[in-house]
């Protein structure tokens, strides 16, 4: 009777927890998010100008985006973001723990998809490689480096966690595009971030990466290490046959 | 300076055989100094070494498919060079005169003058027993190298079959294929996504083979006069050959804004030069060193699979003189 009184108990304080965190997700929401995607989560065109004079305010619906996208944007430190014109960069997380979870419970509860769940040990760094050389090397290059695409930067991969890799995938943050699963499938994706940890320390054959950026550098300092390899060579000749 | 004066020595010193001297006896100017038979066998050695070097790199350059193909190519070339190289040093040592000779010489104005530079010539020349042998070994190192050098002028591209760039495997009813080799279905494209599909039953090699295929918003949808909306992007759904029109490379990036507002529109573009195309227009060009269009394939759909309608709206892959008038 005591123990059904504890649990009882527990409940009701969790219960209450979880709606204090919802009124504080609530609150986050309209503090920093509201002003751009709505008050009532809507977002915000162009057409309906909110802010005063260059204060633009623009920001999509987050209807039906679900805690996959919210808890990527507000990990990477993407959201929230003062100018909604630039391209979000990777900052710090700007919410505490709880905070976070408040925030991301409140936009879950408006509909869409959960955090994926994500195990690379699953996968296979093979066949993580295929795919990701099918989808993603044209931006991220082979490792993950990053690069352009015209009209905004592509991250570097180099501290993204295997959750938000897998939501990136899902999402398709900014002008990436999105895979589903019947393009890249749950098992198919734990390969890719296997993958993609792999590639941030792999194994170079010659020893030296050059910030794993592709033949430009690497015929740089060919070029310069052998053009003065051969200067010394030639040097030395001529020493050798002034003697 | 005794480089050249070597290298100048082995030119001109051709043809002039010791043999047939001058009727008058002149004093020597060069030192008499004894022909090196183990020098010239050395210099001839490595001679023939860089010719078989130079050779291989053109017998693996043809062959085209061994597994370290790189790795062996560099390694021909460099051991070409490095042979080619001894032997150059081996020569100047033992085969050339090293003699130190007055310099520098003045213009030869005088007969007189010009007679003795040719002597010096002609002397410094003789220490060598096999000329003509040595002669031949340059020779025939140096032309090796050279075509292995100008070989790879042969993947500039098909000369001799040049409908391969023109030739595409996509012909009216031909499936779309993704890279597993399932059949690419209208409903499964999603709006921001991209997809690579492929011929079925073709290489997916060919030039001509892969395709891009995005869905577009139907209210952006704006292709060029002539290009029937139902007939060329059924539901909003585009494809384009994925070869870029400017240098060839794969157009494997998809611009696909989350938000259109604050970000740049919905972009094909290649990697390789940043040649940026608008999928909504029939792969018009928005940006970059391209010159024209993507060309776009028509579509038919067949029980929810994509099928070819024909054949693409230009000639697919780089562009070349005149392709435009094809």
């Amino acid at each position: 009777m005591r123990t059904l009184a504890a649990v009882l108990a527990a409940l009701m304080l969790a219960g209450a927890a979880s709606a204090a965190d919802t009124a504080r997700g609530r609150k986050l929401y309209f503090s920093a998010c509201a002003q751009c995607h709505g008050p009532d989560l809507r977002g915000v065109d162009r057409d309906a100008r909110v802010g005063a004079g260059d204060n633009l305010a623009l920001g999509p619906s987050l209807r039906g985006v679900g805690a996959q996208a919210a808890d990527f944007y507000l990990r990477t430190g993407y959201m929230p973001l003062r100018d909604p014109t630039t391209q979000p960069r990777r900052t710090h997380p700007k919410y505490s723990e709880r905070d976070l979870h408040a925030l991301v419970d409140f936009v879950a509860s408006f509909g869409g998809p959960g955090v994926p769940r994500v195990h690379p040990v699953r996968g296979r760094t093979g066949l993580g490689l295929v795919l990701f050389t099918e989808h993603c090397a044209g931006c991220h290059q082979v490792v993950g480096e990053g690069g352009i695409v015209t009209g905004s930067r592509v991250p570097s991969l180099e501290h993204a966690t295997a959750t938000q890799i897998a939501e990136a995938v899902r999402v398709g943050p900014y002008v990436m595009p999105r895979f589903s699963e019947r393009q890249i499938s749950p098992r198919e994706l734990d390969s890719l971030v296997r993958y993609v940890l792999y590639a941030r320390d792999p194994d170079d054959r010659g020893g030296w990466g050059l910030g794993h950026l592709g033949p430009v550098p690497e015929g740089i300092v060919v070029w310069l290490f052998a053009g003065a390899a051969l200067l010394v060579v030639a040097r030395l000749i001529g020493e050798g046959l002034k003697r | 300076m005794k480089w050249l004066w070597s290298a100048l020595a082995l030119l001109l010193g051709r043809g002039r055989r010791p043999a047939a001297p001058a009727a008058v006896e002149r004093p020597r100017i060069v030192p008499r100094q004894p022909p090196s038979p183990r020098g010239e066998n050395w210099v001839l050695l490595l001679l023939v070494l860089a010719t078989v070097a130079a050779g291989a790199f053109i017998a693996v350059y043809a062959i085209d498919r061994l597994p370290a193909q790189t790795q062996l190519l560099g390694l021909a070339l460099g051991l070409a060079f490095a042979f080619l190289a001894a032997a150059a040093a081996v020569a100047s040592r033992f085969v050339v005169p090293v003699e130190e000779v007055s310099e520098p010489y003045p213009e030869p104005e005088h007969p007189a003058e010009r007679d003795e530079v040719l002597q010096i010539v002609e002397e410094s020349g003789e220490r060598m027993t096999r000329r003509r042998l040595l002669k031949v070994a340059a020779g025939g190192a140096g032309m090796t190298l050279g075509t292995a050098l100008v070989a790879p002028v042969a993947s500039l591209g098909p000369a001799l079959h040049p409908d391969a760039l023109r030739r595409t495997p996509w012909r009216r009813g031909v499936r779309l294929m993704n890279s597993s080799g399932r059949p690419l279905r209208l409903q499964d494209i999603e709006e921001k996504a991209f997809y690579t599909a492929f011929p079925e039953h073709a290489s997916h090699d060919e030039l001509g083979a892969p395709l891009v295929v995005v869905r577009v918003d139907a209210s952006r949808l704006d292709l060029p006069d002539g290009r029937d909306p139902e007939r060329w992007a059924p539901d909003g759904v585009v494809a384009y050959s994925k070869i870029c029109t400017h240098a060839g490379c794969a157009v494997a990036l998809y611009r696909a804004p989350l938000f259109e507002p604050t970000s740049a529109s919905p972009a094909l573009v290649c990697p390789c030069h940043y040649s940026t195309f608008d999928p909504a227009t029939g792969g018009g060009v928005l940006f970059g060193p391209a010159g024209r269009p993507l060309p776009q394939l028509p579509l038919e759909v067949d029980g929810g699979d994509l099928r070819a309608g024909g054949g693409f709206s230009g000639p697919i892959g780089p562009s070349w003189w005149g392709v435009r008038r094809r």
